[in-house]
């Protein structure tokens, strides 16, 4: 049985999601279902899809707040090599140069405050964007091709 | 997530089965570490071996774990860590927080110490 080649012209993943964490598996899984049939390594993959799970974590519960009323909007292509993925909320929107770096001492031992940090991990470009209302909106991007793994400093 | 602790030599060991993220098994987790302190004990070890997914939030749940066992003067340690959590612990800095084995006995034996 051949392999399944994506078509070039495969549109974009466009859904809109209430605010349940329950939803991050279901977002993962049709972005594993884009990815599907393209050589994209599995710790590419995982890694990317923790990505995701964080972005939509802070957007359900940072940004909306976990108001059912709420939706994210979540759009997942592939352009070219890169995965390209956005989240937009419905919430009041952060400062993300506010964040604090959780590799500071003294934020060492915090029970929150990683997702951002492991989302830029992950990930080859994190950007955010506060929208014009209300809303913020995070753009990942993931070169698929590049083998890049950032998994840390195993040894 | 699925938990059960056992006891093992006045050590808690706490086996951990399935995902640690968020709204799925991060609140579990500190209430079962809770739980174990409220009722003295206060060594506890974590064997992570059949945890499949970990997040931040599931993260910052381990580090609170920590915290509230080390400042009840307790010890939480962690048995059998899978390589992507291992990674997970590595980039924020926090594998050299944790007391990390691979061997049951071997960490049992550390609480003696």
């Amino acid at each position: 049985m051949s392999k399944t080649t994506p078509s070039n012209d495969a549109g974009p993943i466009r859904m809109s999601i209430s605010s349940r964490f329950e939803n991050i598996e279901l977002a993962q899984h049709l972005c594993g279902k884009l990815l599907e049939g393209r050589e994209v390594s599995e710790e590419t993959k995982h890694w990317l899809l923790m990505a995701l799970r964080e972005a939509l974590a802070n957007a359900i519960k940072h940004g909306n707040r976990q108001d059912l009323s709420k939706r994210i909007h979540l759009e997942m292509d592939v352009v070219g090599q890169n995965l390209q993925i956005s989240i937009r909320d419905e919430g009041e929107g952060f400062d993300p140069g506010a964040v604090e770096d959780p590799l500071a001492p003294e934020n060492r031992l915090k029970t929150s405050g990683r997702g951002i940090f492991y989302m830029k991990t992950f990930m080859d470009d994190v950007r955010f964007r506060k929208l014009e209302g209300s809303g913020m909106e995070i753009i990942l991007t993931k070169n698929l091709s590049a083998g890049k793994e950032k998994e840390g400093n195993r040894t | 997530m699925k938990a059960n602790v056992r006891e093992v030599q006045g050590i808690s060991i706490v086996d951990l089965k399935g995902k640690i993220t968020i709204g799925s098994g991060d609140v579990q987790l500190r209430e079962i570490i809770n739980g174990l302190v409220e009722k003295g004990k206060k060594n506890i070890l974590i064997n992570m071996q059949e945890v499949t997914t970990i997040d931040s939030s599931g993260i910052g749940e381990l580090v609170g774990c920590y915290t509230s066992v080390t400042n009840k003067g307790g010890k939480l340690k962690l048995l059998h860590l899978p390589p992507k959590i291992n990674d997970v612990l590595t980039v924020t800095q926090l594998i050299t927080v944790f007391d990390v084995y691979e061997s049951e006995p071997e960490a049992l034996a550390t609480y003696a110490a």
